[in-house]
Order: structure tokens, then C-alpha cells, then sequence
């Protein structure tokens, strides 16, 4: 190690120094040095030191809490596509073929989304953030897996300059940045992401399979399915476990359920956000389930909880520490809306089946607001507690 | 003497290039002023309907920067926002009847935008701030330069979403079918507004980095 080190600080240091041949390149240097080496400059002032995580750790808690989902997307994609072809597989075939899907996609992801970041480290002269380490693997999982490359590439590059970068880099984007690329996706490229031929790879462009079709649970029940029928298709086990169509890592609340866990267990997740969203949800399903006039309305409150992206997006992107509201009070309001509203969206408009992206983003905007009111509340409790004091 | 000091001055000088040049960068409109912006949304889905509406737009701001600027002796100064209002409005009107008349099919798809041009900040704008207190050569030069900053941006978005949104330009297929055969799709977002906005946010974004001077301090 220290051989390594050594050969970087004489041979490779200096050409990034100033006065250096890639002088302009020093931030793509310095990222990856400190990703090999802990960084060299210490704090200037007091430091409050609670406990040693930094950007880094947290991230790769998190990513570490997304591989239980990624597995399975990885299975799953290779056992829908057998069982949409009607053959019968082996466990390492439908991996193999999911891997084959899924990879490309997350290399993809993470190599166009990091040389975005590089670049504008570059442009900007400042250090490359480790912001992208969660949502290049959050993008790959809320895609379906037959998603063409170059369509994951571009919403990538939108997802980080527009954004994130525009409004300052890892830390002061408005919006999740995963959402931002699922949403552009969404709304650029419809036909690739909803609708009842994306769900399954492969058959749904090339052409060779007519007979197939992979509706999503919830693209059956906009398309006006009877209820009955929705719960034999996705019984409630199959949606709990994950073995029905969806996009790649959002279909098992099991394995959402292990990175809950991770999540809450190292108190990186916030499991206010987490409850009150879960809360929210149930509470619109319970008050559709009163009504009951469609199929969508008809759909078990508890069943809505599981189909669909309500468990991934809960657990992984209503919790970005970012872009959710930062008080306590405000994270109760801010989950249960979250809820609350992509389930009301599910329902009302059967053209965005996935109702929870937009109402995710919709809440992203609003936290900045609920926290506001959040804090201004507090303040007037305490003014009005000072005077009664002093009257 | 005063009026031989204005005989010395150049016809087109300093200052009547500054008022054309002005709304390109430093002052423009839409970029800087943020004026114009709800026809800069709507209407810029197809470079054809931008450069008719910048045309449009030009057309009514010259001449009613002519007529006001000629009128601003004789306007009271209380009845003064009227009088522009049904200036411009019948500018507006004759435009309206023009496009109806010559470019149909595109008046069609402008629809209550070129009516709108009367609630255009720009134009009101204009009128209020320069064509009031100048002679009418400055006016029409003033209303000619903000008219074309208005017009590149509107055309730069629409150039833009046209190509990608569509992938044609004034209404001819520019990206080739191979490209299609290959699985490249159109992009459906720049059709809608949003991306119109997201688009001027991006020229903005670029013109203050180029452009430091722009750049508020907080």
C-alpha cells in the first residue's frame, strides 16, 4: 500500500498539480485519490465530532441496502421473461439472462452519470461529490429492464445537470435525482416506460413473440380488469414476495423491507418518513376502498401498499435525506402526503398508473414550504409562551 | 444651439447601435428582464410559429412605438396607459387579420397567442419606458431591438424542442429515418411546456456564465 502510495504522490501527483500538464483535470485526481486515500487536509476550526460517518459511508450504506433489490430484479426479469415464453427455466438461467438485462443498465447509469459529475468538477474547479453513488443504482431500479441504453444514458445526464448540478451540486438539489431521470423518461419516452408491452425483456420490440403481453398489476386495473381478477393475477403473497411484472428493483417489498432494515438499523433512512408514508397510503386506499366504484378504487388498501413502486419508492426515495423535509414534524407531514397523493394519483389519472414518482417529486418541492411552516409554528408557540410569561 | 449640436450627430451613432444591441445580451427581454415569457412557453413547439409570432411581435412593437412616440406631446399623462392599450391593440388587430389572411394554417395554430400580444410585457413595457420620453427614430430603433431579442430567443427554444421533440425543422424531417431504424424516438417532453421553461432556464444558465456582469449579488 504504501508502494502505491508513494508512486502516486511522485509520479502521478505532479502532473495534476499547478504548473501541471493536466493541472485541469485535478478534481478527477483528487476523487479518486481520496477514494484510494484518506484525504490529506484537516479541518481548519472545531470540529463536533459524533461519529465517523461522512458522504462516503452513508452512500455506500445505502447501496448496500439496494442490493437485496437488485438481485431480485435480477431474477425476477429472467423468471417473467421464461414465464412469458412459457418455458420453464433453471434458477441460473433466469439469473443469468436478468443479469444480462440489468448490468448493462447499471453500468450504463453509473458511467455516464459520473462523467457528468467529473465534468463539471472540472468545469467548476471543485471537488467531485460522492452524490451519485446512490442514484446510479436507484435509476437502473426504477426502469424497467428492456429500457434501450441510450434512452438511460440521456435521462441520466438530464437527472444530473437539471437536477442537480444546476442548483449546486450533491446537497442542494430541489428534486431526487433518480426521480428526476425516471420522470424525464416517463414524460419523454412514454411508450418505452408504461403501457402493457415494456414489462418483459425482450419480447416487446423485437417482434418475434406476438402473443405476449406484460401488463403491470396497476396497468391491469386502469385498464378497467375487474378486481376479482387483479387478485388471482398479483395475489397478494406473489405481490409481497415480488414475482409479478414491474420495473426492476420495485416489484419485492421483501427485499425493500432487508434495506429498510439496513436503513433504519444504521439510522440513515428516516423511519418517520418511512411510517407516515405507509400511513398515508393506507389511509387513501381505506378511503377508496369506501368508495369503490372502479377497479382501481376497488383494489385492497393493503394490496395497493404492495403492487407497484410504493414500498421502493418509500424506503429509497421519499427517505433522500436531501430532498425530504428536514424537521421532525414536517417529515410526518411530508411522508403521509407522499402516501396520500401517489395513491390519490394512482387512482384519479390511469394514464400515470405510477403515481408515486409524482407525488415523491411533487412533495420534494412542497418540503422546503412544509418545513417552513414547521419552524414558524414553532417559533410563534415559544413567542406567545414568552409573553404569557412576561404579561 | 442645441438643435445644431443634434444636426452634427450621425444618423445611425453610438447610441441607436447600442439600443439595437442592448436586447441581444445585456437587457434582453426573456433572458434578463423575464418579460414575454407565457408566449415563449407556448408557442415555440415549431421554428415556423416562433419566427411568425417574433415577426408579429416586432411588427406590432415598431409601429406602435412610432405612433406613441409621435402622440407622447399630446397624451395626458393619466389617460396614458389607454391610449397605449388601444394603440397597440389595433396593431394587434391588424396583424391578426394579416396572418388570417396570408398564413392560415399557422394563424390557426397561434390561435389566442397573437391576440395575446397585447398583454405581451414587452411591448407595454417598451411603450412605457422608452417610446414615451424619445423622438420616434429612437423609439422604432428600441422597439426594433427588443423585437429581435425577444424573436432569437423564442426562435434558439423553438430551433431546439422542433429538432428534438419532433426531429424536423419548419416542418422538414431533419433526422434521418436511419436513426429511426437504429431505435432513436423522438423525445416527448420537449413537446410540453416544461421543457420550454427548462429550455430558457438553460440559456440563462449559459448566458450568465458567459456573462458575468448579469450575475446578482446576494
Amino acid at each position: 500500500m504504501k508502494a502505491l502510495h508513494n508512486f502516486i504522490e511522485n509520479n502521478i501527483k505532479p502532473t495534476f498539480d499547478e504548473g501541471g500538464k493536466l493541472e485541469k483535470l485535478y478534481p478527477a485526481y483528487d476523487a479518486l485519490y481520496t477514494f484510494l486515500f484518506v484525504p490529506a487536509h484537516a479541518n481548519h476550526h472545531g470540529v463536533h465530532v459524533r461519529d465517523g460517518i461522512d458522504l462516503k459511508r452513508t452512500m455506500v450504506t445505502v447501496i448496500l441496502a439496494l442490493v437485496p433489490c437488485l438481485l431480485f430484479g435480477i431474477w425476477n426479469t429472467g423468471h417473467q421473461h421464461f414465464l412469458a415464453l412459457g418455458q420453464t427455466a433453471e434458477f441460473w438461467d433466469k439469473v443469468l439472462f436478468g443479469a444480462l438485462k440489468v448490468m448493462p443498465i447499471v453500468v450504463v447509469s453509473y458511467t455516464v452519470g459520473l462523467g457528468v459529475e467529473f465534468a463539471m468538477a472540472v468545469i467548476k474547479k471543485s471537488q467531485v461529490e460522492e452524490g451519485f453513488l446512490v442514484s446510479g443504482m436507484l435509476i437502473p431500479l426504477c426502469l424497467p429492464a428492456d429500457i434501450p441504453l441510450w434512452m438511460v444514458a440521456v435521462a441520466t445526464i438530464f437527472a444530473v445537470l437539471i437536477g442537480k448540478e444546476v442548483f449546486g451540486g450533491t446537497g442542494m438539489n430541489v428534486l431526487n435525482p433518480a426521480l428526476t431521470a425516471r420522470a424525464f423518461l416517463f414524460f419523454a419516452y412514454p411508450t418505452y416506460m408504461s403501457g402493457d408491452t415494456v414489462w418483459h425483456a425482450d419480447e416487446a420490440f423485437s417482434g418475434s413473440v406476438d402473443a405476449v403481453t406484460g401488463a403491470t398489476a396497476l396497468g391491469d386495473a386502469a385498464a378497467k380488469m375487474p378486481v376479482d381478477q387483479i387478485g388471482a393475477k398479483y395475489d397478494m403473497m406473489a405481490s409481497f414476495i415480488g414475482t409479478i411484472p414491474g420495473s426492476v428493483g420495485e416489484t419485492s417489498v421483501v427485499a425493500c423491507l432487508i434495506g429498510a432494515f439496513i436503513l433504519l438499523l444504521t439510522g440513515i433512512g428516516s423511519w418517520r418518513i418511512m411510517a407516515s408514508m405507509v400511513l398515508g397510503g393506507y389511509t387513501m386506499g381505506l378511503i377508496f376502498n369506501f368508495f369503490a366504484v372502479n377497479p382501481l378504487m376497488q383494489i385492497d388498501a393493503l394490496h395497493h401498499l404492495l403492487i407497484g413502486g410504493f414500498a421502493f419508492g418509500c424506503v429509497f426515495m421519499a427517505t433522500d435525506p436531501v430532498s425530504a423535509a428536514q424537521t421532525n414534524t414536517g417529515k410526518y407531514i411530508y411522508g403521509f402526503l407522499c402516501g396520500f397523493l401517489g395513491i390519490m394519483i394512482r387512482v384519479f389519472n390511469p394514464a400515470y398508473p405510477e403515481g408515486i414518482m409524482l407525488a415523491i417529486l411533487f412533495m420534494n418541492v412542497m418540503a422546503p414550504m412544509v418545513d417552513h411552516y414547521v419552524v414558524q409554528a414553532n417559533i410563534n408557540r415559544r413567542l406567545k409562551r414568552l409573553n404569557t410569561v412576561n404579561a | 444651439m442645441s438643435a445644431l449640436a443634434e444636426k452634427k450627430k450621425p444618423f445611425f451613432g453610438k447610441k441607436e447601435k447600442k439600443l439595437i444591441t442592448d436586447p441581444f445580451d445585456d437587457s434582453n427581454p426573456i433572458t434578463v428582464q423575464v418579460l414575454g415569457i407565457c408566449s415563449a412557453l407556448a408557442i415555440t413547439v415549431q421554428v415556423k410559429q416562433a419566427v411568425v409570432m417574433s415577426i408579429s411581435v416586432i411588427f406590432v412593437m415598431v409601429f406602435s412605438s412610432l405612433i406613441v412616440s409621435l402622440l407622447r406631446n399630446l397624451i395626458p399623462t393619466r389617460v396614458r396607459i389607454i391610449v397605449q392599450l388601444v394603440v397597440v391593440a389595433t396593431m394587434v388587430i391588424l396583424v391578426d387579420q394579416v396572418l388570417k389572411a396570408y398564413v392560415y394554417d399557422v394563424s390557426k395554430q397561434l390561435s389566442v397567442f397573437v391576440g395575446l400580444i397585447i398583454t405581451n410585457c414587452i411591448v407595454m413595457g417598451r411603450l412605457e419606458a422608452f417610446a414615451l420620453g424619445n423622438k420616434p427614430f429612437p423609439a422604432v430603433i428600441d422597439a426594433i431591438g427588443n423585437g429581435l431579442g425577444y424573436g432569437i430567443i423564442l426562435i434558439i427554444v423553438a430551433f431546439v424542442r422542433e429538432l428534438f421533440g419532433s426531429g424536423k425543422l419548419w416542418g422538414f424531417q431533419v433526422v434521418p429515418q436511419s436513426f429511426y431504424d437504429f431505435g432513436y424516438v423522438n423525445n416527448g417532453l420537449m413537446i410540453l411546456p416544461p421543457m420550454a421553461l427548462i429550455t430558457v432556464g438553460i440559456i440563462i444558465w449559459i448566458q450568465r456564465s458567459r456573462n458575468t456582469a448579469l450575475i446578482e449579488e446576494n
